[in-house]
Order: C-alpha cells, then sequence, then structure tokens
C-alpha cells in the first residue's frame, strides 16, 4: 500500500518548496494530519490520567461481570445472572429490530405517499401533504412520546380488546400466539424453501424467454401459488407441525404468547412516520427528475399507466432516490437511540444502565460509538452496492 | 499566497498549544498534578469551591418532600436543606448553592466528572458504589428500604403474590437489581418496566402501564401522597433490601469528605444535644456543655480543623435547623408523606440515629 503511495508521489524540489503549489498542498496535508493525531491523543492521556487520579480501573473486563439486572424485551435468552456483555448483545438486537422494522415501514409509507402525492386525486395529495408537512416539521422526540402516550391510555388489560381469544390488544402491548415448532416442521421449512427456489427459477425463465420471444408470462401470480399451494399441502399431510401457544389471562397479565410493548410499538411507528415523510419527498423528487419526455414516449408505446409507473418512471427515478434514501435509513437507525425517552431498551438504554452499575462510563460510551458507526456503515455499504446495481449503465 | 501563510501559521500555533497544553514539554504544572497527594487535590476542592462562590450540589429531578420546588420556585426538601446546610458550613450563607438536577443515571457521571461537589440525591450506599466507583459516603442521612406500591382492587396482600405482574422500576437504581434479586429468590416471574424519572414512573403506573411500582419506601410515600386517588393505593409490608440513603463526594478528597460528613454529624448531633435554629445564636455565646461550646465554637478549633470558620457549625444549623427539625418539616408526620421517624429517630429515642461525639 506504501509502494503504491510512494510511486504516486511527485519529487519535489526543496529550495523553492514553499512556493510549489503541490509541496505546500502535502506539507499542510501532513500539518493537519499531525494536530488531529495530537488531539486524539491528548484526550486519551488526559483520560487515562483522570481515570487513574480517580481511581478507577479501565478496560473490557468488566463485559464479563455479572448484570444482576432485568431486561424485558429480550431476542435471546438473558436473566439477571448474566453478563454486561450478553445485555449489551440483548440491546443491540433490539436496536437492530426496531431499527429493521422502521426501515421497512418508512419505506412502504414513503414510497406510497410519495406516489400519492403526485397523484391527479386532490384528496389524496392534499391528505399526503397534510401528513407530510405535520410529520416533518413536529420534533421526533415528540412523536414517540405521543404515540407512547396513545399507546398507553388504550384499555386497561382486563378490559382487553380481544380478536377471537387469539389476539389481546391493551395498553401493555400487543398480546399474540406463539409458534412452538415440532419436528416434523423440518418438512414444512424445506417445502416453503423448495416453492422459494421453484419460483426464482420460474421469474428467472420467464424473463429470458421474455428476451428471447418478447412472450410474456404471468410469472408473479404463478409464482405466488406455488410458495403458498406446496407448503400448504405438505401442511395438510404433516400431523400438527406447529402447535399454537396462546396468551391466557391470568391475575395480573397474559401468560402465554408473546407480548409487543407498546415501547417497541410507539418507537416503531413514530420512526416510521417521521422518516417516510422525509422518503416520500425523496421519492416525489426522484419521480419529478423523470423528463415527461420518458412517460409520454412510454404512452405512446402503448403502456398502461400503472406500466409507465413500474417500468419506465421508477427504474429512473430509483437513480436518484437510492443516495439521499440512503441518509434517511441511516437517520433512522441513529433516531432510534431515542428510545431511552420511553423506557424501550435499546443498545443506547441497556448502555446507560451498565455505565450506572459498573461505573465504565469510557468503555460503553466507546462501544456505543463503535457499534452505531459499524451499522451505519454496513448500512451504507449495502445501499452504495445497490446504487452501482441500479446506476446508468453506458453501453 | 497570503491566504497559505495564514493557514499555516494557524496550524503551528493549534499545534503549539497542543503540545503544550498535552504537557509533552513540561511548561506548565499540569503533568504534575497527576501526581499530587490526595491531602492538596482536596483542598483545592474547598478552595475551588471558595473561589467559584458557590457549591455545587446534585439533587433530585423531583420527589416531593426530598427535592422540590416551594410556592416561589425555590429547590427545597429533605436532601437541599443538606445542600444548603453545607453551604452555610462553608459560606454562612445557605443561599450560595447551585442546583443541579440529576436522573438515577447520570448523577454517577456528574460526580465522577467534578460537574458537582457533592450528591445528595438519596442514593444507597452500597459496597461496589463505594469501593468500585470511587466515591466516598460520608454518612447515612436516612435509614430506607424498598418497597412495593399497588392498587388495593389487585387484592394483593403480600409482594410475593406478584407472579406474572408488571413492575415500573426506576433504572440505574439498586432498586432495579433488588428486585431482580427478590423475583429470583422467591422463583417468580415479572415483566419489569425501566423508566428514567420518578416522575415518569408515576405517570407510567397511573396509567396502569404496570401494576406495581418499586422503590425506597419513603419514594413511595412521596409519590403515593400526590396521587389524586391516594386511599385506593396501599404500599405492601414487605420491605426487601436496606437501604441506607446519604450524600457523597469523590474518592480522594479526604478533607472535603471531612466538611460534607461532618456537617451531617453536626446536624445529628444538634438534635440529640438539643440544639436548633431558634436557640442555636444564644447557645454559640458558651453554655455549661463543653461538646455543645466545641461543636458550635465558643470552645475548641474544630472550624480550623476542617479549614472553616469557627461558626460553621452555627451556620449549618441556622440554615434548616437541626436533623429533626429538617424531618419534620419535609417528611414528617404534619407534611403529605407523613413518615414516622421510625429507625431515623436518634439512638436515645429508640432509632439508630447515632453520630461519633464532636471533639
Amino acid at each position: 500500500m506504501f509502494g503504491k503511495l510512494a510511486a504516486k508521489l511527485k519529487p519535489i524540489s526543496l529550495r523553492n518548496f514553499w512556493f510549489d503549489k503541490y509541496g505546500r498542498g502535502l506539507l499542510l496535508q501532513f500539518l493537519v494530519l499531525l494536530c488531529v493525531a495530537g488531539f486524539l491523543a491528548t484526550i486519551s492521556i488526559n483520560a487515562i490520567t483522570n481515570l487513574q487520579r480517580a481511581g478507577l480501573s479501565s478496560g473490557f473486563g468488566f463485559l464479563a461481570d455479572q448484570a444482576f439486572f432485568d431486561i424485558n424485551q429480550r431476542l435471546i435468552e438473558f436473566s439477571s445472572q448474566s453478563s454486561f456483555g450478553r445485555a449489551l448483545v440483548v440491546g443491540l438486537l433490539n436496536t437492530i429490530l426496531v431499527s429493521s422494522l422502521g426501515i421497512i415501514a418508512a419505506t412502504v409509507i414513503g414510497f406510497m405517499a410519495g406516489i400519492l402525492r403526485l397523484s391527479n386525486n386532490w384528496i389524496a395529495s392534499k391528505i399526503i401533504t397534510v401528513y407530510v408537512e405535520v410529520t416533518r416539521n413536529v420534533p421526533l422526540l415528540l412523536q414517540i412520546i405521543f404515540w407512547w402516550a396513545t399507546l398507553t391510555s388504550l384499555p386497561k388489560v382486563r378490559e382487553s380488546i380481544n380478536f377471537y381469544n387469539l389476539f389481546y390488544f391493551n395498553n401493555r402491548g400487543l398480546r399474540a400466539p406463539s409458534p412452538i415448532f415440532e419436528t416434523s416442521f423440518l418438512w414444512l421449512a424445506l417445502s416453503i424453501i423448495f416453492g422459494i427456489s421453484l419460483c426464482i427459477f420460474l421469474v428467472v425463465w420467464a424473463r429470458r424467454r421474455q428476451h428471447r420471444s418478447g412472450k410474456t408470462f404471468p410469472s408473479v401470480s404463478v409464482g405466488l401459488t406455488l410458495v403458498i399451494l406446496i407448503p400448504t399441502m405438505v401442511f395438510q399431510l404433516l400431523e400438527q407441525p406447529v402447535v399454537w401457544d396462546t396468551p391466557q389471562a391470568t391475575r395480573f397479565n397474559f401468560r402465554g404468547g408473546f407480548n409487543i410493548t407498546p415501547e417497541l410499538l410507539a418507537l416503531w411507528f413514530a420512526l416510521a412516520t417521521y422518516t417516510g415523510a422525509f422518503i416520500s419527498e425523496i421519492v416525489r423528487a426522484g419521480i419529478l427528475s423523470v423528463s415527461t419526455g420518458q412517460t409520454e414516449a412510454a404512452k405512446s408505446l402503448g403502456l398502461r399507466s400503472s406500466q409507465i409507473m413500474r417500468l419506465i418512471v421508477i427504474p429512473q427515478a430509483f437513480r436518484v432516490i437510492i443516495p439521499p434514501l440512503t441518509s434517511q435509513y441511516l437517520n433512522l437507525t441513529k433516531n432510534s437511540s431515542l428510545a431511552i425517552a420511553i423506557g424501550y431498551q435499546d443498545l443506547v438504554s441497556i448502555g446507560g444502565t451498565i455505565l450506572n452499575q459498573s461505573g465504565h462510563a469510557l468503555e460503553v460510551v466507546a462501544i456505543w460509538m463503535v457499534v452505531y458507526l459499524s451499522l451505519s456503515l454496513g448500512t451504507s455499504a449495502f445501499m452504495n452496492w445497490y446504487n452501482k446495481k441500479m446506476a446508468l449503465v453506458e453501453r | 499566497m497570503f491566504k497559505g501563510f495564514l493557514i499555516g501559521a494557524l496550524l503551528v500555533a493549534v499545534i503549539g498549544y497542543v503540545i503544550v497544553d498535552g504537557g509533552y514539554l513540561d511548561l506548565k504544572d499540569s503533568s504534575k498534578s497527576a501526581k499530587v497527594t490526595t491531602k492538596v487535590a482536596a483542598e483545592s476542592t474547598l478552595k475551588k469551591i471558595q473561589k467559584r462562590g458557590n457549591l455545587q450540589c446534585g439533587i433530585n429531578t423531583g420527589l416531593p418532600g426530598f427535592a422540590y420546588t416551594d410556592d416561589k420556585g425555590n429547590w427545597a426538601g429533605f436532601d437541599v436543606a443538606y445542600c444548603r446546610a453545607l453551604a452555610a458550613a462553608v459560606f454562612g450563607d445557605p443561599d450560595k448553592v447551585k442546583y443541579v438536577n440529576l436522573t438515577g443515571k447520570n448523577r454517577f457521571p456528574a460526580l465522577a466528572s467534578g460537574e458537582i461537589d457533592v450528591l445528595s440525591r438519596n442514593t444507597t450506599w452500597t459496597f461496589s458504589r463505594d469501593v468500585k466507583l470511587g466515591f466516598t459516603f460520608i454518612g447515612v442521612s436516612y435509614y430506607d428500604g424498598q418497597g412495593f406500591i399497588g392498587r388495593k382492587k389487585l387484592g394483593v396482600k403480600s409482594a410475593k403474590e406478584l407472579d406474572g405482574a408488571s413492575v415500573c422500576i426506576q433504572t440505574g437504581t439498586t432498586t432495579e437489581l433488588n428486585l431482580a434479586d427478590f423475583f429470583r429468590s422467591n422463583k417468580i416471574k415479572y415483566e419489569p418496566v425501566p423508566i428514567e424519572t420518578n416522575e415518569e414512573a408515576r405517570k407510567a403506573y397511573l396509567a396502569e402501564r404496570c401494576d406495581v411500582y418499586t422503590t425506597d419506601a419513603s419514594g413511595l410515600a412521596a409519590t403515593k401522597s400526590t396521587f389524586a386517588d391516594a386511599n385506593q393505593h396501599m404500599v405492601f409490608p414487605e420491605i426487601i433490601s436496606k437501604e441506607p440513603l446519604g450524600p457523597l463526594v469523590r474518592q480522594g478528597d479526604d478533607a472535603w469528605a471531612d466538611i460534607a460528613r461532618w456537617t451531617l454529624n453536626a446536624l445529628i448531633n444538634a438534635e440529640e444535644y438539643g440544639i436548633n435554629s431558634s436557640n442555636v445564636e444564644k447557645l454559640a455565646e458558651g453554655t455549661k456543655n463543653p461538646e455543645i461550646n466545641r461543636m458550635l465554637g465558643s470552645e475548641g478549633t474544630l472550624g480550623q480543623m476542617l479549614g472553616l470558620d469557627k461558626r460553621w457549625a452555627v451556620n449549618a444549623i441556622k440554615a434548616g435547623g437541626n436533623y429533626g427539625e429538617i424531618f419534620d418539616r419535609y417528611l414528617g408526620k404534619n407534611t403529605p408523606l407523613g413518615l414516622a421517624r421510625g429507625l431515623n429517630a436518634s439512638w436515645g429515642n429508640g432509632g439508630i440515629l447515632y453520630a461519633p461525639p464532636m471533639r
């Protein structure tokens, strides 16, 4: 790497060094680098000195210590005897859960709202305008608290809204049956995988055939039928591959099934609607960036308006949409740290508890920064790859 | 061209500052200060406070009885009274306090970083906080224990019947840990509902987001006193932990810890000796009791030993009265909290409040 860099460097004459634009640039860059390094060294030396003076130990060894506290929403096994490190993983998974749910919902909302706002239907476009302007201009924290307050003022546990004795909706969230998989479930899973691969094969085949002969094939509807039909048949053959654990009312709460807490729901709704409003504007800009000539040309070829949107406008709009969409995804992930306001136990919330119980402030903050940085870099790497794939291919 | 020179000069200046300030050249004392003895560091805490002209005291974000704003918008309460007494001991003026409101979570970083001089925020004295977090607890101002509050209509008589209940807790507290221990040792399940402040926990409990709310018994009494339908709720008989609450300072400044410790002891001893806010000035002129004379400065040099004025204890007691007066004013029978002295009575009156002698 350094060999390559050295090859790039031009010879510099030392005599009139300062008057050579190239040499001066090099020197200034070096000085800036030195500055940054010096600054980082200063703050770390300062921190270490102060920690030693305060008699506090540093290092990440404390992550193996027992946590002694409980966490209400955990995607992996966790009890008060687990370690701080495991608690952080539980928090990280909660962050990833709410971010992924948020990104999916925000994308759906954003695309629908963006397209609807451009629709000729006056009512639809005005409703979307109001939605976008209201959610975009109210601080996210207030929206999160609004959703939480709304959800916690739902009926109390004993007056739950009951759907067929299976789903219960109350101010402690949504209680739903949870599946218990028997060993025969393996066959069902295999049949689902088989159906999906058959469907992919079909789509590829249909596309190739269309390229060759121009004949279309209803691959979407046939594929969907396959995906649904095959597992359903297998399900009928097997004897109860899945047993449902249904919620039962007890003295205080429901027992059995699983519970989606109002904290998760509130955070999810708030993040999805807030980011969705921004995405809708990005989508609108993307669609408007496609010249009307394209639409008119497509019309003159006899394409239907839904086809024009799907085949002509959206693929071209995507090139404009993806880069700012990436920043919105990153924003959503980082905004999920506002979870602490309503007690959703994400990485920041659990990290804060660990910080307080163990006293290792610097280490916990470092972990927060590294984790959010990795999440963001990961998301952006994926989106850059996707962007490259969608970019204009010049022939 | 000129621009290039300007940028260059600026960079050199910045680097120079970093090198000097980082102590790499040893031009300033900053590199030596790391090695100073605890004695010097401690003196500098008192000096720093005197130079600043006020005491920075960490208190609750709001807990009736302990730290709340009165009708004039001033902070008042049991914890606040200690801040005022300490400021009076240092400055002779109880109003020279800057209050910093802290949650259960950010109180320790605030004290460790030096943002506050003393933390008086119903904080439990525990082994790990004292030893591992690098703090010094200067005494116990209130002997407490963790309890539960719930609605009477639940029909629960004991906390052991709470299997499957949702429990509101403040995060970053000892109560969070006690709760986990309690349910684990009794082999019953619960859903923790973590909340940042007492006020938010109160709202969540009233919205029935949780079945019961758990915190220190004094805090439960304080919170219950604000309910519109207080008689619909009950505090369960179980006390599941020991919660000795008291003020604390950073470790490593022993002289400052001494000032904080003996101010608290002076308030406790004052009650025992019968010194209160109305008779303190008269007693300070001299009495037949040498213990009182030493404390109030008419005999001996106790104030001087602390590096304070000889009237330090007089000022501290005048600020809000002795321990008993403070307790009665903010927590006692005639307040909405209506707490009995119980363990917090003086050792002569059946309690365990016992301060070392002023000698």
